[in-house]
């Protein structure tokens, strides 16, 4: 059951990151510590024995693609497959910005027809999950699927930035609505599809020339009676971090939960991401770190608590950081107070300053580069 | 012809006998250092950071982890079409008359062949047993000036500790005219490090004439001291900055503990000169809500739910709630358990310690069976030893292996006492 890969990586999600997607895309997102959001979906193509994987971006991709200079550390480096970024280019016939995500993927097609993979796995790369895709395709193959989708029960959950699926008893979908208002379920997609390669090129030679370009309404809603288009429940760890900043900021938060850190860090297949190679951690004399997780190259001399600290930040003695996100490179001066905040990287706190938001929910942000 | 102006050979097959169990199983280059590296990293690092990407690694004492930490040289960018890391071990030649590695200088000689298909002007030997940063590529810039045929690293040690060094006498410029091997009226105080840089020809020369005398053909002993004699130009070249061997339990642990103070005078956190390592993820680390952690370092995949004073942890180490670990490496994956005390403590990888248990309480006794490898009260434990729960232990003591309570009667091991248990 040979697959290929299709990351869409190319938004920003309309803005609803603020200055945190000013100049990176969603899956360039710093998560945890030490990865950036793609990286999930990165392992979990190269975990699942996936080993050619299209990356499609457009919005903002230079730190997207700093980080997939090298593809070696998620193994894709190889003679056959690899991984491939595409961005919009200028030809002979004009240039194009992607118009929409089935779009992206027509105006890469090459990628699709230079292969003979039986199917394909379309995702984001702004969610953070581990999924084996292999099971998804089993489950296609044994369904006799054309397409299927992928979704989570979501209990409690805003649905209003989800598409919205129903099934039959044999889960082949009767109704997908994107955002709708009035939720008729609370199965949402979890925008992951498996679809067979000679399809899809099929459907995007019928569409993208009739001017529709969105791979959710004009791919998989308008054939929900005439293909067979099937869910496949998932139940483990999903969160999508483009909702909005406090799901940003919550998701980082759930990684000081033990149960969601360890499916990610110490239970194999790991999460890979480019290695930075930095020193250990360093706690010198009067630091209190408590319930936080650390990258490496960082070194503490203040007190920390419930907080998620990338790669070489400082905390100058006497600060205090509390409920927060402080990204790689970030410097706390002396006797600052930090709570309920998410700084970008390389932000520069001077002695003694105070950045306090007001919740989880509505966390202060501070943008790349900021000096105070 | 393929065309290096410089290579190095890195001499990697040593025991290190005096670094006692933590070199049963590996090498001596592959012992951790600093959490996160083995200390055949600096080396490795010291090259690419220099501009010499191609490097051959010795190996001949238990090199199986030494090969895979090294894999293909991914980590330290020694993965090259024209060049790269080549592990070099020793091997059955014509008519089956293999040997193994019997000098520095013979490991050297048996492997000609390598260096000649590299056709280099000039030819690095390195040691992997010692932690340090350095440029070789000043190193050899001075050995070009100077037209030398050797230059030997060397560092200012105190007088009064000359007599433990190999001394370089020099006279202007820094020529060397002598060579003398712990002297005991040192004339200088310019102790060799072993690194040297020789011009290729004049040293695969002197390899092979002095191979045919000395079976055990080494460089302090025979190389240095024939060059010298033939009145080849020799330099000195002086190395300032850290540097330190790392050859017994005591200068191991000093040496790791030199970086943990607030401003080490061995500086891992500066960018332009950085070192690799091989490390399969590089998860976040975690301290836990009650935790405490000051003075130590701590590496990534880290769970800790204790105290941690003045320590080094390597990846993925645990420690339990309530249990405190002072003044000790923790070598990476090992697990200490709840409530449980460890105090001066080396644990190499993969160990499992219980509940309840003290580790280096009691008097300073040397140990008893290898008392001048164990004397400065560090108790040591093996890789993938086990220790069950509730044991108190002394000083110097040494564990290996997978021990259980009969191993500890009443529950006790005095200071100076070992239980090993073969696997």
């Amino acid at each position: 059951m040979k697959a290929i890969g299709i990351i869409l990586a190319g938004g920003n999600n309309d803005g609803r990151l603020g200055v945190l997607t000013d100049h990176r895309a969603a899956a360039a997102l710093p998560i945890g510590s030490c990865y950036r959001a793609i990286d999930f979906t990165l392992s979990n193509m190269s975990n699942s024995g996936i080993g050619k994987v299209a990356v499609l971006t457009q919005y903002n991709s230079r730190s997207l693609r700093d980080h997939l200079t090298s593809s070696k550390w998620w193994d894709f480096g190889r003679k056959q497959g690899g991984l491939f970024v595409f961005t919009p280019y200028t030809s002979n016939e004009g240039s194009t910005w992607f118009r929409g995500t089935a779009d992206s993927i027509y105006q890469n097609m090459t990628y699709l027809k230079r292969s003979n993979a039986e199917y394909v796995v379309i995702t984001s790369g702004d969610s953070i999950y581990k999924m084996d895709y292999r099971k998804v395709l089993e489950y296609h193959k044994e369904k006799g699927a054309d397409i299927t989708v992928v979704y989570q029960k979501m209990e409690g959950k805003d649905l209003s930035k989800f598409g919205i699926v129903e099934m039959d008893a044999e889960g082949r979908l009767e109704g997908f609505e994107e955002k709708p208002q009035q939720p008729k379920s609370n199965t949402a997609s979890l925008g992951i599809y498996v679809i067979s390669r000679t399809l899809l090129i099929n459907l995007l030679d019928q569409a993208i020339p009739e001017g529709r370009y969105d791979l959710v309404k004009d791919i998989i809603i308008p054939f929900i009676k005439t293909l067979k288009i099937y869910g496949y429940e998932y139940n483990g760890y999903w969160s999508a971090i483009g909702a909005g900043t406090a799901a940003y900021f919550a998701t980082n938060m759930d990684f000081l939960k033990k149960e969601i850190r360890d499916s990610f860090v110490t239970e194999y297949p790991y999460i890979e991401t480019k290695p930075k190679d930095e020193p250990p951690a360093k706690y010198n004399a009067g630091a209190d770190v408590t319930d936080s997780i650390v990258g490496s190259g960082t070194i503490f001399e203040g007190k920390v608590e419930h907080s998620v600290i990338f790669r070489k930040v400082r905390v100058g003695a006497g600060a205090v950081v509390k409920n927060s996100i402080l990204m790689e490179g970030c410097q706390i001066g002396r006797n600052c107070v930090v709570e309920n905040a998410i700084l970008d990287k390389e932000v520069v706190l001077s002695d003694g300053q105070r950045i306090i938001g007001v919740s989880s929910e509505a966390p202060a942000v501070l943008k790349k580069g900021t000096v105070l | 012809m393929r065309k290096k102006e410089m290579i190095a050979m890195l001499l990697a097959g040593g025991q290190g006998s005096r670094l006692g169990v933590l070199t049963r199983k590996v090498a001596k280059p592959a012992v951790a250092y600093g959490g996160r590296y083995r200390i055949i990293d600096f080396p490795l690092s010291n090259c690419i950071n220099s501009g010499v990407d191609t490097v051959g690694v010795l190996t001949q004492y238990q090199p199986l982890r030494l090969n895979q930490h090294i894999g293909i040289g991914i980590p330290w960018d020694l993965d090259k079409k024209n060049g790269g890391v080549t592990i070099l071990a020793p091997h059955v030649k014509t008519g089956d008359s293999g040997e193994w590695f019997a000098g520095t200088a013979n490991a050297i000689y048996q492997n000609i062949d390598f260096i000649d298909s590299n056709n280099p002007e000039y030819v690095l030997i390195l040691s992997g047993d010692h932690i340090y940063k350095m440029d070789y590529s000043k190193m050899l810039a001075f050995h070009k000036e100077n037209g030398a045929a050797a230059t030997i690293a060397v560092m200012e040690v105190p007088m009064e500790e000359a007599n433990r060094f190999g001394i370089m006498n020099t006279e202007d410029g820094d020529k060397i005219y002598e060579f003398e091997e712990k002297p005991e009226n040192p004339k200088s105080n310019l102790a060799s490090m072993g690194i040297y840089i020789f011009t290729w020809d004049r040293l695969r020369e002197a390899l092979i004439e002095d191979n045919s005398i000395h079976p055990d053909s080494d460089f302090g002993k025979h190389i240095i001291p024939k060059m010298l004699d033939e009145g080849q130009p020799m330099y000195a070249w002086r190395f300032q900055g850290y540097w330190k061997d790392v050859g017994t339990i005591q200068s191991y642990w000093e040496s790791n503990m030199d970086l943990i103070r607030t401003l080490p005078e061995f500086n891992l956190y500066e960018d332009f000169w950085k070192i690799y390592t091989n490390s399969d993820h590089q998860p976040p680390q975690y301290t836990a809500a009650g935790a405490k952690v000051e003075e130590s370092l701590l590496t990534d995949g880290c769970e800790i739910y204790g105290e941690v004073y003045r320590s080094i942890l390597g990846p993925g180490v645990v420690v339990e709630k309530g249990a405190v670990v002072k003044d000790s490496i923790i070598m990476a994956g090992t697990v200490v358990g709840e409530n449980t005390v460890i105090d001066k403590c080396v644990i190499d990888e993969k160990c499992k310690i219980g509940k309840n248990v003290q580790m280096g309480v009691g008097e300073n006794i040397p140990n008893e069976a290898k008392p001048n490898i164990y004397n400065t009260g560090i108790t040591v434990m093996g890789m993938n030893s086990i220790v069950p729960d509730g044991v108190v232990m002394g000083k110097n003591c040494v564990i290996y292996g997978k021990t259980v309570a009969e191993d500890y009667p009443e529950g006790r091991l005095e200071s100076g006492k070992a239980v090993v248990r073969e696997v």
